[in-house]
């Protein structure tokens, strides 16, 4: 046995055991500022984050506003719509998927991969939409299947109806996937990606009105996402009802009376600028929109040469040809330079300087006054008028008429078109005017482009009594209480100042355009009510693109698209106007012809309605 | 032949702060469970039911003087190791690892006992040291080959906590007993090199938590999802909580595991930074509590016992504390007297046992 002191009282082991004792507290000091950290300094967020964890907020759309014509009829709604979405985060085997479901739905693996790659821009907690607007039987197939299927859902979406998806296309437009700018766009906060928003017409110009506002729904679920209660609720606000001024009878009748000519048409009210139709031709089928355009399709429509995605009737550019004389009429006789009895003799045509300017009547018209100019549309007296007015003077009236400017009308993409003059030309092309250019322009063609809309508000401004009225097409704006929000009242832009004298003159003209067995336009004349009008044969003088000359060469189409434009200005009662009425046939060849019944067609329709 | 000694050193700081911290446990399984619907014995009653048995164990394990302990380490250490063996060829699978083997009346794991056999193997072994310099590497060899055979065998299973749980507390000891500097020096090379080979040795599940929580918001809906729920439930208790069975977190089931290794989330979130400093200050007093123990001890077999099973506590509370406040990687370390589990409970309780042996004994020689 030695002596020596124990292991256990060393000095060295005592001192291990304070040590030890400290490296405890440390640690547990050090796990107590961590839990300082989470639970005081990080509270608020880790808070946030734990509410946000046990709630998820679902959005509700709001059903987008219904659009009726004049009478209530209705245009455009919603109906419900299957579509067979994806879960992106569910989809395990892609490509096996894919396969299986193009078995079961019928359609292109490609097909399914493309709308696969469109939808990856969609938020994560997006379904990617695989095909939209399937029938009831594809659905009940999925369903039966949807084992086989993680990830596939079921979803029933709104999506736009069109009861008469040929008569209003143009008018109310399509709806399309927000897109990227759009969303970056200031009110983005309203949008979330895939939304569908307005495109064109009027579900773009009233997207604000039509898109109401979504509904929320903040919901308690637990961690498989399981629904345990509603916290709070916000129903969708629906979109507003739109009323419109158009008339979907007139409507009809005018796609009607147009056949398969291409071209447009507006009626307008003449008191009120309200527009009671219009329509373009070809025109398109919204609903291919509604369900998801393919591709196929949208390049058909968009190499179809007659264009009907375009609405022609506030974009389509014409020359006004000889519905123009009217208002180189009323500047002449404003500037006494054709007084009612002034007598010009037609000879067939017309020399200014170098040229020979034709008659469109090469015997000659012999003695021609403004009735009769007016009447059988007498080049001659016209340029000759033409010539002494002058362009700008021209210009000028044609200019308060609302020929060559924008009318500010309520749709998008409404054209100016161009009504020259000396200072246009010096701006536009740097180049002197030229009288024969004035001698052109006093029969409306050259550089002078108008609207139909523009031509159709000249009329209505000819037939009561010099107001040029803005066209409107929407009449109001309801809530879904049915109380109006915004009434869109008659505006004036206005008032020429025209003698009624000189009015009187010109529509004793027009009448006999329509009521003279002599008269251009004699086809558009009616039993039951009296027309006065004006026909308009404009020459096409577009020049063909090298690319579609070669592109013709032995077509049928090169005659089609060299043949003249037929139009055709009405206005009835003749005596106490209610309807103003322009129709261009796009290659229609004759506006006596060919626009002329249209129109017609148009005002006998109107009268038909009205007397019901 | 009872000693009334005995009753009268009985430690009774010691069962008080176990049982406050079992307690607390308890009603913290409540509120972690109340959103389970399906039938059977509560969680927390099951839990109080091998509180019970714990507690008789602990007795059962004062009874007898822990000095004739150390005689019978070797049997428990061998003992230990045939379980391993077994539960090698035969153990009950659960969640893709093999740890328990079923004597019939009771499922045991193994690597549990093998915590304990450890823990009075390495006692004995340093209850024979007498110098102050301590260890040189070459006197390593033992204590080195007793603990690499069991912890292969754990780590087989594999089960990366209790492997862990089992060389740290055998590194306490050793350290407690003194290394010499190039020992320690040369200790630390070793870590670091089965360190770096470990990681290719590592199950992809576990390489996945070691990655998780070096990120764990990369994968918020993977493998981080623990993490970042546990954060969230502990953060969102702020200073005084959510109240009791209103934590969002465990009751809408957003908390994994939140009756076993996450239990303490469960209660950071429902009682928040001051509730949490409380229990924490409970957990370190237990540990000083052991050290104390230790410290008093009237023999080096006593004294290494206590501070085997002080690093036994201390390792189990810091790692699972860890753990839970996103300090370390997820590994699976149950929370002493806290956690669900009857055989945690079970190993805990032999551990007060031992402690409350030694603290009893401590006058006697």
């Amino acid at each position: 046995m030695n002596f020596k002191v124990k292991w256990i009282d060393l000095p060295i082991v005592r001192r291990r055991f304070y040590l030890y004792t400290l490296a405890v507290v440390l640690v547990f000091v050090l796990l107590l500022l961590r839990l300082w950290y989470l639970q005081v300094i990080s509270y608020e967020d880790l808070f946030d984050r734990s509410v946000r964890n046990r709630t998820r907020m679902l959005i509700t759309e709001a059903p987008r506003g219904p659009v009726y014509d004049r009478h209530g009829v209705l245009l455009v709604d919603n109906r419900p719509a299957f579509q067979i979405s994806v879960m992106r985060q569910d989809i395990v085997q892609r490509d096996e998927l894919f396969e299986r479901l193009s078995g079961l739905l019928d359609v292109s693996v490609e097909h399914l991969e493309m709308r696969w790659q469109q939808g990856r821009r969609l938020p994560v907690y997006r379904p990617v939409p695989l095909m939209v607007d399937v029938d009831r039987e594809l659905v009940e197939r999925v369903q039966e299947n949807s084992l086989d299927l993680p990830g596939v859902l079921i979803e029933v979406r709104p999506i736009r109806d069109y009861p008469e998806p040929d008569a209003v296309a143009h008018v109310i437009g399509y709806l399309g996937e927000i897109t990227e700018k759009e969303l970056r766009s200031a009110r983005s906060e309203e949008y979330r990606g895939g939304d569908l928003v307005g495109k064109v017409a009027l579900e773009r110009a009233y997207e604000d009105n039509l898109r109401g506002n979504k509904g929320q729904q903040l919901i308690e679920v637990d961690v498989q996402g399981r629904l345990l209660r509603m916290l709070q609720a916000e129903s969708p606000e629906p979109g507003k009802k739109i009323h419109l001024t158009v008339d979907l009878e007139l409507q009809k009748a005018v796609v009607a009376a147009f056949g398969e000519r291409a071209g447009a048409a507006v009626a307008l009210d003449v008191h009120s600028g309200e527009v009671l139709a219009m329509v373009s031709l070809p025109t398109y089928n919204p609903a291919q929109f509604a369900r998801g355009i393919s591709s196929d399709e949208w390049r058909d429509l968009l190499a179809n040469r007659r264009n009907p995605l375009q609405n022609k009737a506030i974009t389509g550019l014409y020359p006004p040809a000889s519905t123009f004389k009217m208002i180189v009429a009323l500047a002449a006789l404003r500037e006494d330079i054709a007084t009612p009895d002034r007598v010009i003799q037609c000879d067939g045509d017309l020399v200014v300087g170098d040229s020979r300017f034709r008659c469109w009547k090469h015997r000659g018209h012999g003695l021609t006054d403004l009735k009769k100019a007016l009447r059988e549309s007498c080049d001659v007296y016209f340029y000759q008028v033409g010539l002494e007015l002058g362009i700008d003077k021209l210009a000028a009236a044609a200019k308060e008429f609302g020929l060559g400017s924008s009318l500010g009308f309520s749709l998008p993409g409404e054209r100016a078109g161009t009504m020259p003059s000396r200072e246009w030309k010096r701006r536009q092309i740097n180049e002197p005017w030229y009288a024969g250019e004035t001698v052109i322009a006093a029969i409306g063609q050259g550089y002078v482009l108008t609207t139909p809309l523009q031509l159709a508000v000249m009329t209505a401004a000819l037939a009561n009594g010099g107001k040029v009225l803005k066209p409107q097409i929407v009449h109001r704006i309801e809530d879904w209480n049915n109380t109006t929000t915004q009434l869109f009242e008659p505006e004036l832009i206005r008032q020429l100042d025209y003698s009624p004298a000189h009015l009187e003159a010109v529509n004793e003209g027009m009448f006999a355009v329509v009521n003279d067995l002599r008269g251009t336009g004699h086809r558009a004349q009616l039993e039951e009510v009296m027309v006065a009008g004006k026909t308009g044969t404009s020459q096409v003088v577009r020049r063909l693109s090298d690319e579609e000359e070669e592109l013709l060469t032995g077509d049928e189409l090169i005659p089609y698209l060299r043949r003249s434009h037929g139009l055709f200005v009405a206005y009835a009662p003749a005596e106490n106007p209610e309807i103003a009425v322009a129709v261009v046939v796009e290659h229609g060849q004759s506006g006596g012809g060919v626009a002329a019944p249209i129109a017609r067609e148009i005002i006998s329709r109107y009268f038909h309605n009205r007397g019901e | 032949m009872f000693d009334r000694r005995l009753v009268y050193h009985f430690d009774w700081v010691l069962l008080l702060t176990v049982l406050l911290l079992a307690a607390v446990g308890i009603v913290n399984l409540y509120s972690a469970t109340t959103s389970w619907t399906h039938g059977g014995t509560p969680i927390y009653l099951k839990q109080t039911i091998w509180l019970g048995s714990g507690l008789t164990i602990a007795m059962l394990v004062c009874l007898f003087d822990y000095r004739h302990l150390q005689y019978l380490a070797i049997h428990a250490y061998i003992v230990g190791i045939g379980l391993l063996v077994i539960v090698a060829f035969h153990g009950r699978a659960t969640m893709g690892a093999t740890r328990w083997i079923n004597l019939g009346f009771i499922n045991i794991q193994p690597s549990e006992v093998i915590k304990v056999a450890i823990i009075l193997l390495f006692a004995r072994l340093l209850s024979k040291i007498s110098v102050p310099q301590g260890f040189a590497i070459k006197d390593l060899w033992r204590p080195a080959f007793w603990l690499v055979v069991p912890t292969l065998l754990i780590l087989k299973q594999p089960d990366l906590g209790t492997t862990v749980m089992v060389v740290l507390i055998a590194l306490t000891m050793l350290v407690f007993a003194g290394l010499q500097r190039t020992t320690l020096i040369w200790l630390t090379i070793l870590v670091m090199v089965t360190g770096v080979l470990g990681w290719f040795g590592l199950h992809e599940y576990q390489r996945a938590r070691v990655r998780t929580f070096l990120h764990p918001e990369a994968d918020p809906l993977g493998s981080g999802y623990h993490i970042i729920q546990s954060k969230i439930a502990v953060g969102s208790g702020g200073f005084f909580g959510k109240g009791f069975l209103e934590g969002t977190q465990s009751q809408l089931s957003f908390l994994p595991e939140r009756h076993t290794d996450f239990a303490f989330s469960v209660f950071a979130e429902e009682w928040g930074f001051a509730g949490s400093l409380l229990l924490l200050l409970l957990y370190l007093f237990l540990i000083a509590w052991g050290l104390y123990i230790a410290r008093r001890a009237s023999d080096q077999f006593g004294l290494f016992l206590a501070i085997g099973v002080s690093a036994m506590f201390f390792w189990h509370i810091v790692v699972n504390l860890a753990m839970v406040i996103g300090l370390l990687p997820v590994v699976g370390v149950p929370l002493p007297f806290f956690s669900y589990g009857g055989t945690s409970m079970v190993t805990m309780m032999i551990g007060v046992g031992l402690l409350m042996n030694v603290s009893m004994r401590r006058f006697m020689f």
